[in-house]
């Protein structure tokens, strides 16, 4: 195995270790959604899966 | 009896928001060009496939160590330029590697206007419906963990269509974090530009590499 996946491998579980406990409070301390609120912020996601879809279509 | 105060006092909320908003599209604005002239330095050295991952590893360590303690001083901007500018200077390598396929050029500008696009859209959708995101952080941050164990594991793995799905994942995962952004910018949640400037960007960046990317493998070249 080469260093540069080994480096790689190093980067990413310092960001693990960053991000954790940051995804633990974030998720004891977000606001629940409404089923309005998870619609609203699905439609634009699935609108950015579509455009992606055509992206790669049109290459 | 009050309502003159609390008029004002939206009023000023108001002002700040624009403010806030303001500041941050036009530090954006310019961080990505001086992303962009770095990037173009470093194709012009040719730098060594190394690069990038020294550039993420300075990035990730003015991020996690120096911004959150000159975000509030004039210093923080300068931290936000080299933050850019590391990241612009590791895009070098790749963008040379594309520019050797025959459609490089092709993919790489598609990429950068489906960028655009997406960043626009997803801003001008959170700026006119002015909803409240914020209930995304906890997903989008859990997502993101998971994404990263994905891509750790496939490091060791080498499967060609788990790195796919991560680069697709990723893409969408940045587009929530597009609309959170914007939507703690104009609820009041983050009236900090710079720090609200390095999401964007970073956002942005991330949907920019994972779509070249994915452009590249299903490219018919």
């Amino acid at each position: 195995m080469d260093w540069m996946k080994i480096s790689t491998a190093i980067l990413i579980i310092l960001m693990l270790v960053f991000i954790v406990p940051r995804a633990k409070d974030m998720l004891k301390n977000s606001p629940k959604a409404s089923s309005n609120d998870m619609v609203a912020a699905l439609i634009p996601l699935l609108l950015v899966i579509g455009f992606v879809f055509l992206l790669i279509k049109s290459v | 009896m009050n309502r003159p105060v609390e008029l004002a006092q939206s009023q000023s909320a108001v002002l700040e928001v624009n403010k806030v908003l303001k500041n941050t599209y036009a530090l954006l604005s310019v961080t990505l060009l001086f992303s962009a002239l770095t990037a173009y330095i470093s194709m012009h050295m040719a730098m060594p496939a190394f690069m990038p991952l020294v550039c993420t590893f300075g990035a990730l360590g003015l991020i996690w160590f120096v911004l959150p303690r000159t975000a509030n001083s004039a210093a923080g901007i300068g931290v936000v330029f080299a933050i850019t500018g590391l990241l612009g200077l590791g895009l070098g390598p790749m963008l040379n590697s594309y520019l050797q396929l025959s459609n490089g050029s092709q993919l790489i500008m598609t990429s950068l206007g489906g960028t655009g696009v997406i960043f626009l859209a997803l801003s001008g959708y959170a700026l006119t419906t002015k909803r409240d995101f914020s209930f995304m952080g906890g997903m989008l941050v859990v997502g993101m963990v998971l994404v990263l164990i994905a891509a750790l594991a496939n490091i060791f793995m080498e499967i060609p269509a788990l790195s796919l799905a991560i680069s697709a994942i990723v893409i969408v995962i940045m587009s929530g974090f597009i609309l959170y952004d914007t939507s703690r910018i104009i609820n009041g949640g983050e009236r900090n530009y710079i720090m609200a400037t390095v999401g964007l960007y970073l956002s942005l960046y991330n949907i920019f590499v994972n779509l070249l990317m994915l452009l590249g493998v299903m490219s018919d070249d």
